[in-house]
């Protein structure tokens, strides 16, 4: 059994940062391995050591400098990894689901994974959707927000995650696309062994020609328009001093409402 | 003139929330255009839901009396059958762990652009823009969609529920279910926060984030708790991380909590933990990051190191 962990490189934000335009100035992101895609790749990685499945495959789009959070997913485990770049993604500002879903699809065509197991959804955009949206694309059976996984023949029976600490229990039929939500298990931390063998596994770069994917499809319908802090509605009373000093006056509002004393 | 088509959702018997805060986001937008307001409801006892449906702005309700309750695939064939027969500019649902599991499968088969977790809609002419937040809530975008039809799934809390009163049309829909195309079967719900603490009764609740770093940094916590005579909750991924059981999670997938007080301590804010404590009557936030969501939320904020605070608070208390 094959598995495709679709694995995203985020943008992350400092506490402080500026607004240039409709992105973060660049002076304040950094970049960080997606946090639900982590616990993806280990799920995979452990489906591996279970000797359920033979080859754990990561796919990333993403420019070259993406390639050192792909090595981490490879140092967690992964056989090999795919890094899909093209001078045409580099002027997109917002890669929607619909281009994600064009350039996915053809990597599932070519590697005929029966599973795909990939994050919820990204800590950056948030847009949840990919994996439901590539599932349909490939003619697969899916799952969203999937905590708990057990994989027995040709069935994945899974819990999923709903609102107000309610699990649903379904089984679906593989080949299949799992997105995958926080918790499902400990993502480890790479071993300097996993390091170093990470630095010998294959990482193909592939374009958007060498996957015959249409361009026309990258474009997308949505525009970013705009980008802003929220504004504050709040009228928060912020406590000043030293620890002692707010300490002092949080108890006293403790005792003023009766709650401790 | 563009209609709307909005799909409701319900679990066990019970309508959800955003089923009413979605006919006003899907009232809005048919207002806006001079259209109707379509309202599918799938599974279940949809004539007991189409009578809770029957809200102010809602023109006519779809029943499909087809299953128990939530299949994505039968969502997903029947959602794409209406799509067809009313043709809709507007396809809304909630953007919740079901809605998530049907609306990016009906986008993908109908083509249409996928807008996920909006916070507000407008149109501007033939262009739909909708109001988006990014990177955990630090800021807002606003997304235009050139296209003449649109699905978008909506947060919920965001818009109030509609009012009752409405007097729609109520028509069962007569949807062709292939049931060879249905690859996942629903079978059963399990409830998991239980355990010997409930954490919604609490009075004061102090609760705890990832701003904790370490799972030893929590006897600090679990100190202040005592001191404080105080119940221990905790956002979501000390949860995840195996450091508290399921039954301390407040948010969207744990409790919703009312206290008196809830002190955030190292909790960021982010939109799923808020929806489990917005309702409390004070919330205290307790970070060093100013411009965490929590601090806009909090009716008292220190920005400050909680390894600092938490100590001198403890002392307070002694």
């Amino acid at each position: 059994m094959k598995v495709l962990v679709p694995v995203k490189e985020i943008a992350t934000v400092e506490d402080e940062f500026e607004i240039d335009g409709t992105a973060i100035d660049e002076r304040f992101l950094g970049a960080d391995l997606n946090e639900w895609d982590d616990y993806a790749i280990e799920e995979a990685v452990q489906l591996q050591e279970d000797g359920v499945v033979d080859e754990v495959v990561t796919v990333t789009i993403g420019d070259e400098d993406t390639e050192q959070t792909i090595r981490q997913a490879l140092a967690k485990g992964a056989d090999r990894a795919i890094r899909v770049w093209d001078d045409a993604l580099e002027d997109l500002d917002l890669l929607d689901v619909g281009a994600k879903v064009a350039i996915l699809e053809q990597v599932v065509a070519d590697e005929e994974p029966d599973l795909v197991l990939t994050g919820v959804q990204s800590g950056d955009d948030s847009f949840g959707a990919t994996g439901v949206a590539l599932a349909e694309a490939v003619g697969y059976q899916w799952a969203a927000v999937v905590n708990q996984l057990d994989l027995d023949g040709d069935t994945a029976s899974v819990h999923r995650e709903l609102e107000g600490g309610i699990e649903e229990l379904t089984d679906v039929e593989v080949p299949a696309v799992l997105t995958i939500q926080t918790g499902i298990n400990e993502p480890r931390y790479a071993s300097l062994r996993g390091i170093r063998m990470a630095q010998r596994k294959d990482l193909d770069h592939q374009t958007l020609a060498d996957l015959d994917v249409d361009p026309e499809a990258i474009a997308g319908d949505l525009n970013l328009t705009a980008m802003y802090e929220p504004e504050s509605e709040s009228d928060t009373t912020v406590f000043e001093g030293s620890a002692d000093d707010t300490a002092g006056q949080l108890a006293d509002l403790l005792r003023d409402a009766g709650v401790a004393q | 003139m563009t209609d709307v088509l909005a799909v409701a959702e319900h679990r066990q018997g019970e309508l959800r929330d955003v089923s009413r805060e979605l006919v006003t986001a899907g009232s809005e937008l048919a207002a806006e255009t001079g259209g109707d307001l379509h309202v599918a409801v799938i599974a279940g006892d949809v004539d007991a839901y189409a009578e809770a449906l029957s809200l102010e702005g809602v023109d006519t309700v779809h029943t499909v009396a087809y299953g128990e309750e939530f299949n994505h695939d039968v969502y997903t064939q029947v959602v794409i059958q209406l799509f067809d027969e009313l043709a809709p500019s507007y396809l809304l649902t909630p953007n919740s762990v079901n809605g998530l599991d049907y609306a990016p499968a009906v986008a993908t088969r109908l083509d249409l652009p996928l807008v996920t977790d909006a916070i507000d809609l407008e149109t501007a002419g033939e262009t739909l823009v909708a109001t988006r937040e990014m990177y955990g809530g630090k800021v807002e975008t606003t997304t235009e969609v050139e296209a003449d039809t649109v699905a978008v799934t909506i947060r919920g809390a965001e818009w109030p529920a509609a009012e009752t009163g409405g007097d729609p049309a109520v028509e069962a829909f007569d949807a062709d279910v292939e049931e060879g195309a249905i690859g996942s079967t629903v079978t059963g719900f399990e409830e998991v926060a239980g355990g010997d603490v409930d954490i919604t009764e609490a009075d004061l609740l102090v609760s705890v984030g990832r701003g904790i770093e370490e799972e030893e940094n929590l006897e600090l916590i679990e100190k202040l708790a005592d001191a404080l005579d105080a119940t221990l909750s905790s956002s979501r991924p000390i949860v995840d991380a195996g450091w508290l059981p399921a039954n301390r999670q407040v948010g969207q997938s744990g409790k919703v909590v009312t206290p008196e007080v809830y002190i955030a301590i190292g909790i960021s804010g982010a939109v799923q933990h808020v929806a489990g404590m917005k309702g409390s009557d004070t919330i205290v936030a307790i970070n060093t990051d100013p411009n965490a969501p929590i601090m806009d939320i909090a009716d008292y904020a220190i920005q400050d190191d909680l390894f600092d605070v938490v100590p001198a608070l403890i002392e307070e208390f002694q």
